[in-house]
């Protein structure tokens, strides 16, 4: 038997494509270990992130997109044991890799199924396209504790919006990892930002903030009520995420449409 | 010393800066000296067989089999049993996982694959790298994200595959065709028996390797090489519910009337003969790269080749001239040299009908352009050629030629151009080249073609459906309408 | 040299009829063209050829406000002999400095055959009124300039004063009487390639023996885009009138591999009468040494490091 003492994780923020600790130097304890309690900065330093990652992820081809997050698919599978002691199991994991992948295969689709040429009565051509709202803040569902931030996460990120997440409280070890398959998964810094803290002092900021475009309250618990109210002040889009659902009318929460017009003539 | 001269104004000499072979190595490919057939995930040896060559030096490359009616129904009853014993029942997000494993080991192996592509098709190698593979690989990618996800594409219809298909493929796009026809086969729940083009079966024998790769199991794909013959006893074969056929269109009418009362579903992808329009409001200098890139790209070879240039009238000279011009820096050679443009032609028999299309252009009166270039002594090479002075009922005006040879008419107004260009039995693709959006709209809607591509050429992608109108042939292949030919719906 | 029109000052130019058709520039398949040409693979013979090209068509250039005598004779000594240990490497075509420093570099180079090319016009910015950057011409031949490289006005571009644009080009070339001009559109401030098309133009309708991108001073600079774009307008220009403008590219070209494929969308766009110091100038800096590297490399066959080649 071997005597070797591990080297112990050190779980900090994911933020701009980076780990660093909390800007207040804080931690709390979760899941025995010491985990880095976001403060009020550290979220507007990740919408700050998020929106400058935001244009270039929008701009990539939707084929790029989606190959992008079939590798964070690849990367989350090669590492299904470490995943599978952080949340429910080999089954969850399994289930998340399958709906990374679900969502991927979506990018290149969505205005062929979302978007249209519409008929209109004139010599026009008219179509819709849709396109990514910009930077949304999700609170993920404490259970379960991957699969749900999976499951709000993706619909966002598939459409050309960058996220800011806040992991769940009482078990966000699962959150930090899948933060590591996100670095080494070619989706660029800043299109997913994860938090780790309290929520009750980091969801108001997030629902407050003037240059966040989407609020999605999946992990919102009792606070959802204050937090739509707060989210009217620069008219954020809200969404009641649940923690376990596949469909493509779940990216489309996240994304506007545009339609345009051109005179077709000699 | 320089060769500066303070106030001299001589002419100056040009200097002749010859480009450096460049090959693309031959050795990234291993090739077998013999291929058999590749049915029920195993290699069976042929009764007959043939050799395959590089059309650029006629060298011979392997032995590959000729598929008799007995192999197409060996290969046909193994996809049966794939479909019955698995396939069909397997979830689509697991069917998508083994079509995203093809696409990215095709991505891995591109090189390898491109090089085989270049060899034996005769294509440069600057297009099978920047061309071919990556749509092909694309091509897989998009799909498997359809496998699971069938019901939102048809709003109200419970899709379910057709069963066993079989798909017959050209030689202008190897690879390429046959990503077109298995990707979307597959992710509909399919299996399928595909004949690769007789000249080019290289690349598709390769293929397989990639299946054994992605761990794809036994009889879902089945490859059988051979000529027409080949061909012929799959559209007959009884067990096959579906035909997919891209080639000739007079191959495609009698496969059309062979499967008549079959019950048998069928798409064509047939030839073509396209209008490439150019007003003279256009981008010249970009319109000129539209007009080269869509007749010289892959030597012409290609069904939707802007072969019949239609020019405004108020702008002919200036296209003409620089026309010319760019001709003149095209490089013809050694598909396997990087800096190539313009490859082999694939085979005698192609070389053969191209030479009698243009020698019945100058016979009819047509004023004949090529520009000097030196071309090998062996193997299958034809100049890039233009024909001005072309009149709508020339045979080259008429008749796809399938090759590097543009014929130039020309057009006064819209109407007119419309006209002329949907005055013929195909109707697969089709140019529009000027800086007036409304312009590009009301062409693209008058128009009678599948395709429009307007200040552009020959762009493909996997979403965007590809087919042609009437005689070009019917059914899409690539977006959402690309899943439709390999789908039943009971209603 | 071609001589400019002689028109009264201030004439309002009606162009169309004038000028090859401006019309407008595809920007994506003007990009694709360049991209496909700056794939094409250039070894061995052709390589060297090109890195020699490249540095006899340098204007090795310095203009900085911490330019000194001192800075501009060792960048002198640099453009004549741009490796000390290698004899058989061509000089630069010219050196290009601030009017300051003309007399410096032409004590330097006098009887070697490099030009000294001075900038001129309120450079970089030509915010200031037409007679300040007439009179900064003029001072800068009297000082013994060989070449002028002037800015274009592009505040009256861009809001629409083409005719001041082009009555200024007049101006200078009026003032620079020999001496060869080069007209500088700074490409990166004019937005679109239309714009680019239009300038160039213009700019060749005023007089200029050559027309430069940028001055170096900003980014985006000389991309293989709007080189190609310049040099159509050029080829347009030769074959309406017959007259041959030359093409300088300056700004951003740090690697030689940059270098050899702006060589190679002029070869394939005008063909090879432009690859000549009289018709084709690189304006850069610490491209010279890159391009030695390479030359080194081409001729040992071994990668080199950059302590291997001075800094002047």
């Amino acid at each position: 038997m071997s005597d070797r003492l591990p080297v112990k994780k050190t779980y900090k923020l994911f933020v701009g494509g980076a780990f660093p600790r909390s800007e207040s130097g804080r931690t709390y304890e979760a899941e025995g270990q010491n985990v880095a309690r976001a403060s009020r900065k550290d979220a507007r330093d990740a919408v700050r992130a998020a929106r400058a990652a935001q244009p270039g992820w929008a701009a990539a081809t939707a084929y790029n997109r989606g190959q992008v997050l079939y590798r964070l698919a690849e990367m989350v599978e090669a590492r299904v044991p470490e995943f599978a002691d952080l949340c429910s199991g080999r089954d969850e994991v399994e289930r998340a890799i399958d709906r990374i992948v679900w969502y991927a295969g979506w990018a290149d689709k969505l205005p062929q199924v979302l978007g249209g040429s519409n008929p209109v009565a004139g010599p026009y051509f008219n179509f819709t396209v849709p396109e990514p709202t910009g930077v949304v803040a999700v609170l993920a569902p404490e259970e379960p504790p991957l699969l749900g931030l999976v499951s709000r996460v993706l619909p966002a990120v598939v459409g050309g919006n960058a996220v800011v997440a806040v992991a769940a409280e009482s078990r966000p070890l699962a959150a930090v990892e899948l933060a590591e398959a996100i670095a080494t998964s070619d989706l660029p810094g800043g299109v997913v930002n994860l938090l780790t803290g309290f929520r009750s002092e980091l969801a108001p900021v997030l629902a407050a903030h003037m240059d966040v475009n989407a609020l999605d309250l999946a992990g919102a618990d009792g606070l959802a009520a204050e937090l739509e109210q707060l989210a009217a002040d620069n008219v954020k889009r809200v969404v009641h995420g649940r923690a376990d659902v596949q469909s493509p009318w779940e990216i489309e929460s996240f994304l506007e449409l545009k339609t345009v017009w051109h005179p077709s003539g000699r | 010393m320089t060769e500066l001269d303070r106030t001299g104004e001589r002419t100056p000499v040009p200097a002749d800066w010859t480009y450096a072979p460049a090959p693309e190595s031959r050795d990234v490919v291993e090739l077998r000296e013999r291929y058999g057939l590749y049915v029920g995930g195993t290699w069976l040896e042929p009764a007959e067989t043939y050799e395959t060559i590089s059309p650029a030096s006629e060298e011979p490359l392997a032995v590959v089999g000729q598929a008799s009616a007995a192999d197409v129904d060996h290969a046909v009853g193994a996809a049966r049993e794939a479909f019955a014993n698995g396939w069909s029942a397997l979830p689509g997000s697991e069917r998508a996982k083994y079509l995203f494993r093809i696409a990215r080991i095709l991505q891995e192996r591109a090189r390898e694959f491109a090089v085989l592509e270049s060899l034996n098709g005769g294509k440069p190698i600057k297009e099978s790298r920047d061309v071919d593979l990556p749509l092909a690989a694309a091509h897989f990618f998009y799909y498997a994200g359809w496998a699971d996800k069938l019901e939102y594409a048809f709003p109200n219809r419970k899709p379910k595959p057709v069963g066993v298909a079989g798909q017959i493929i050209p030689w202008n796009f190897p690879l390429l065709m046959l990503a077109w026809k298995i990707a979307p086969a597959l992710a509909c729940g399919n299996t399928v028996v595909l004949k690769p083009a007789e000249t080019t079966p290289l690349t598709a024998l390769l293929f397989c390797d990639v299946l054994r790769q992605a761990e794809l199991p036994a009889g879902v794909v089945n490859i059988v090489t051979g000529d027409g013959r080949t061909g012929a006893a799959l559209v007959e074969h009884e067990g096959v519910d579906k035909i997919a056929f891209t080639g000739s269109t007079e191959v495609g009418k009698a496969i059309q009337r062979r499967l008549a009362g079959s019950g048998k579903k069928l798409t064509l992808e047939l030839g073509g003969k396209a209008a490439n329009i150019v007003f003279d409001d256009c981008a010249l200098d970009q319109a000129v790269e539209g007009i080269v890139n869509g007749i010289y790209f892959n030597q012409g070879h290609v069904c939707c080749a802007g072969s019949r240039l239609f020019v405004q009238e108020s702008i002919y000279e200036p296209i003409v001239d620089k026309l010319k011009r760019r001709l003149e820096t095209l490089r013809v050679g050694e598909p396997l040299d990087k800096n190539t443009d313009v490859g082999a032609i694939n085979s005698a028999m192609q070389l053969e009908k191209i030479r009698e299309l243009v020698e019945s252009g100058r016979e009819e009166g047509a004023e004949i352009y090529q520009p000097p270039c030196r071309l090998p002594e062996k193997g299958y090479w034809f100049a890039p050629t233009v024909f001005t002075n072309v009149a709508q009922s020339y045979r080259i005006a008429q008749e796809e030629i399938f090759g590097p040879v543009l014929s130039v008419l020309t057009f006064r107004t819209p109407d007119e151009a419309i006209e002329k260009a949907n005055n013929t039995p195909y109707g697969l693709s089709a140019g529009v080249w000027t800086e007036k959006g409304s312009r590009i709209l009301w062409m693209a809607q008058h128009l009678r073609a599948g395709v429009v591509w307007a200040n552009t050429y020959n762009r493909f992608d996997p979403t965007s459906p590809f087919g042609g109108y009437k005689e070009s042939g019917f059914g899409r292949e690539g977006g959402r309408h690309g899943l439709e030919p390999y789908l039943r719906f009971d209603e | 040299m071609a001589q400019a029109p002689a028109l009264p000052a201030g004439f309002e130019l009606p162009l169309e009829p004038r000028l090859p058709r401006i019309g407008s520039v595809d920007a994506v398949a003007l990009e694709e063209r360049a991209a496909s040409l700056a794939k094409r693979s250039i070894k061995k013979d052709a390589k060297v050829f090109a890195l020699e090209l490249a540095i006899r068509t340098t204007d090795l250039t310095t203009l900085e406000g911490a330019d000194t005598p001192g800075k501009v004779s060792a960048l002198c000594s640099k453009a004549l002999r741009p490796d000390p240990t290698d004899p058989s490497i061509p000089s630069c075509a010219a050196i290009c400095v601030y009017p300051n420093l003309v007399p410096t570099a032409r004590e330097r180079l006098e009887g070697s055959g490099v030009h000294v090319a001075a900038v001129a016009t309120g450079f970089p910015s030509g915010q200031y009124p037409t007679q300040i950057k007439v009179a900064d011409v003029r001072s800068a031949v009297e000082l013994g300039a060989d070449e002028i490289d002037m800015v274009i006005d592009r505040g009256a571009f861009l809001s629409g004063r083409y005719a001041k644009v082009y009555d200024e080009v007049v101006r200078v070339k009026e003032a620079c009487g020999d001496v060869h001009l080069k007209v500088i559109l700074e490409t990166g401030e004019l937005g679109t390639y239309d714009n680019v098309r239009r300038a160039t133009l213009l700019a060749i309708a005023g007089g200029a023996d050559f027309v430069k991108t940028s001055t170096g001073k900003i980014s985006p600079a000389a991309t293989l885009p709007v080189a190609l774009c310049m040099l159509e307008a050029i080829r347009d220009v030769h074959a309406e009138t017959g007259r041959r403008v030359g093409f300088k590219a300056a700004g951003g070209i740090r690697q030689a591999k940059q270098a050899v494929q702006h060589l190679v969308v002029v070869n394939e766009t005008l063909g090879g009468e432009w690859l000549t110091p009289e018709l084709y100038r690189l304006g850069a800096s610490s491209l010279l040494n890159d391009i030695l590297m390479q030359l080194r490399k081409e001729k040992t066959g071994v990668y080199q490091g950059s302590d291997y080649f001075t800094l002047d």
